[in-house]
């Protein structure tokens, strides 16, 4: 036991050096060079960012407190809050990154310090350094990416789930005219509580949830039965009616979209001037709230069937020969067929593209954005139309409103229906899949 | 009996068919003839016109932004195409072929990452942006564009380069290669497939994105080609809907044609993109 405790001394005491003032573990284990880059990189690094990590991190506390005002006559610049909080951010990721060094720094010294204890000689520096270039290649690799991913992806998405718990929202608290203040939950509150934005909030969750959902299984069905249909043993000039029905999948989706908005049109949309030619009445496609939706689910269906026909159709052709053939044997008829061998096997090769699908439909802001506009008109509603949802009434809320608070704030409540939802989606894929994870 | 239900079955098939190929094409007939049609209103323009006319496309590019918002696409498609392949690979190849400290954690945040597009957080990017003066122009949409295609492509090249045996590179290596060498001379010829994957896709993604742009680029000579259609059909005047035709039929001809041509591949590609997650 003696002995053992004995054999760590290295190892602890230069741990604890380290952490109590960056490379002076180093400079114990005898790595002088290191040692006195580790300690004069970072209090160059501490005492020149020191004050300016105060500032921010006081910044972000406080979101300001100087207004911008008026002074005989001039106007002074007050704090602008969301600048403050983005530095604050910025602040923060810095001091973590920090911190990373700071353990980086006290496990190194360990690290050499063990080696000492079982007696070896530490590298010198030139070795060492040649050393963690070849260990630290895949970071190296990773580094542009990894920035990449933390100030376009990561940042926006704390500093939306921040914004959530300000006020930050016309007419009385955008910057640099106002303050913004921190106000916890009151958002969330309010989009519950308050009767204008819940009915908003609730009836675009609804038709959100419906429209994924009719949207996906609707696209499945046709996708399935157009496949069948081209796969028919006794069709002609398969290759012909596959070329032809793949078509509207090639057309770029904002144009189709944007088409079906014009022929669409209830007053001089070519389909309804036909219709009128014809002697019926017109049908109010995008104007009557329910009309409207049955219409995005049509256009839906007709830009979204071609890539599932084309997906069905492989599937189909590696379906087992010899089941079919047993069933026939036992006398199934086609409908037991179909609903026993091949739903089942078609869902099961196709379910994470279908589940891909739905989470896609759920934020297709392309096509109610471009074919409705959210529109037509619900008074009910808070800055949305009755064809909105979720997606683009956050759209609406940012560049027409400015209401960031509640745009963020509803935006967290879908992170977290997504969140949820792609976590079932991992364990099941885990399951499926235990290999790819090695 | 069962003769005649078949043939019944195959006739009903080739009458869904008909109708089918007539919704389908109709549109597509509708906007090329229109963007023909001499005339300026709907009303009385005609699927076949009688005396076709390029007139609206040459007032498109005359008296409208086209080619500017043309201009404005490409020079953001190539370099997300560019910057993005460079980064993905660069990821992918990382993933694949060391082992390291974070590397599930790593790419378990990378597909987690991907469950939660760029445009959700539409209210933070366009602060941000505008708090650092990106707001309104092509390097604030590129940099965007090219940290969501991080997480997107990422897995679907790191499984490709996945499927490449290992003994390769250390076949190479024991002949004195470097990690350089082995990407560029044995990994990157080998996974030129989703390599082209990555870049096609993110070429075309400012062809047809319509809320990022919409979002970052506010001024009419910066705008991009899905905005600027959008512009022409957004207000309910039907006076420059025959231009909009022309400018719809010269966007989609060319993506129609690739994406007919890369038909099969494009569409493994986004399957094999499924599986992994």
């Amino acid at each position: 036991m003696h002995v053992n405790l004995d054999a760590r001394r290295y190892r602890t005491k230069a741990a604890i050096f380290s952490a109590l003032f960056i490379g002076l573990g180093q400079l114990y284990n005898r790595q002088y060079v290191k040692g006195f880059l580790w300690m004069v990189v970072a209090q160059l690094f501490f005492w020149t960012y020191y004050p300016i990590a105060y500032k921010g991190i006081t910044g972000l506390i406080t979101l300001g407190d100087v207004p911008s005002r008026i002074i005989k006559g001039k106007v002074v610049q007050g704090d602008h809050s969301i600048f403050l909080l983005i530095n604050g951010l910025i602040t923060v990721v810095i001091i973590l990154l920090f911190l990373g060094v700071y353990i980086m720094n006290i496990v190194d010294a360990k690290k050499n310090g063990e080696i000492r204890d079982e007696g070896g000689q530490v590298l010198g520096f030139i070795a060492s350094l040649k050393r963690a270039k070849f260990r630290n290649f895949p970071y190296l690799l990773l580094l542009p990416a990894t920035f990449f991913v933390l100030f376009v992806t990561v940042m926006p998405l704390v500093f939306n789930v921040l914004i959530a718990f300000t006020n930050y929202s016309a007419p009385d608290h955008i910057p640099d005219r106002s303050l913004v203040d921190w106000i916890g939950f009151a958002s969330f509150y309010d989009l519950f509580t308050q009767e204008a934005w819940r009915s908003t909030f609730v009836g675009i969750a609804v038709w959100n949830i419906i429209w994924a959902t009719v949207s996906t299984i609707s696209v499945f069905l046709s996708g399935l039965i157009l496949a069948m249909m081209v796969n028919h043993p006794r069709v002609k000039f398969k290759k012909f009616w596959r070329t032809a029905f793949i078509l509207p999948w090639a057309v770029p989706q904002f144009i189709s979209i944007l088409v079906f908005r014009v022929l669409l049109n209830g007053s001089f949309g070519p389909i309804n001037d036909l219709i009128v030619k014809l002697g019926f009445s017109p049908v109010p496609w995008l104007s009557d709230p329910t009309m409207a939706k049955v219409s995005i689910i049509l256009v839906n269906l007709w830009f979204s069937t071609p890539f599932l026909m084309a997906l069905m159709s492989g599937v189909l052709t590696t379906m087992p020969r010899d089941l079919y053939e047993a069933a026939e044997v036992d006398g199934a008829s086609w409908r037991q067929k179909f609903s026993k061998i091949t739903l089942p096997l078609v869902l099961l090769a196709t379910a994470p593209i279908l589940i891909m699908q739905f989470a896609f439909n759920f934020n297709n802001f392309n096509l109610i954005y471009l074919l409705t506009d959210g529109n037509p008109n619900q008074p009910d509603y808070f800055y949305a139309g009755s064809t909105d949802i979720l997606i683009s009434w956050i759209f609406k809320m940012t560049l027409n409103q400015s209401q960031f608070n509640m745009a963020s704030a509803v935006s967290i409540i879908m992170f977290i229906l997504i969140a949820g939802f792609s976590l079932w989606n991992y364990k099941r894929m885990k399951s499926n899949q235990e290999e790819d994870w090695v | 009996m069962s003769k005649l239900k078949s043939n019944l079955v195959v006739i009903g098939i080739y009458m869904v068919f008909i109708v089918l190929l007539i919704t389908t094409i109709y549109p597509m007939i509708w906007v090329v003839g229109t963007s023909l049609n001499p005339g300026n209103t709907l009303l009385v323009s005609k699927m076949f016109p009688d005396n076709p006319s390029l007139l609206h496309y040459v007032e498109l590019i005359r008296n409208t932004d086209f080619m500017l918002w043309f201009g404005n696409t490409l020079k953001i498609a190539v370099a997300n195409a560019f910057l993005s392949t460079i980064l993905v690979a660069m990821t992918a190849y990382a993933f694949s072929r060391f082992r390291f400290k974070g590397r599930q954690q790593g790419l378990m945040t990378l597909l987690v990452l991907q469950m939660f597009p760029g445009f959700l957080s539409i209210m933070a990017i366009f602060v941000l942006l505008l708090q650092t003066k990106l707001l309104d122009t092509h390097l604030g949409l590129i940099l965007i564009y090219v940290g969501g295609s991080i997480s997107m492509g990422t897995w679907v090249m790191k499984g490709h380069f996945d499927t490449i045996p290992r003994s390769l590179e250390e076949a190479a290596f024991i002949d004195g290669a470097s990690n350089k060498d082995a990407f560029f001379r044995i990994i990157l010829p080998l996974s030129l497939p989703s390599i082209t994957f990555v870049a096609l896709n993110s070429f075309i993604t400012p062809f047809m994105d319509f809320i990022l742009p919409q979002i970052v680029l506010r001024s009419s000579e910066k705008m991009t080609l899905a905005q600027g259609l959008y512009s022409m059909v957004a207000n309910e005047t039907n006076s420059s809907f025959t231009v909009f035709a022309a400018g719809a039929v010269l966007v989609a001809l060319p993506i129609t044609l690739l994406y007919m041509y890369f038909q099969k591949y494009l569409i493994h590609g986004m399957t094999a993109g499924a599986d992994k997650g």
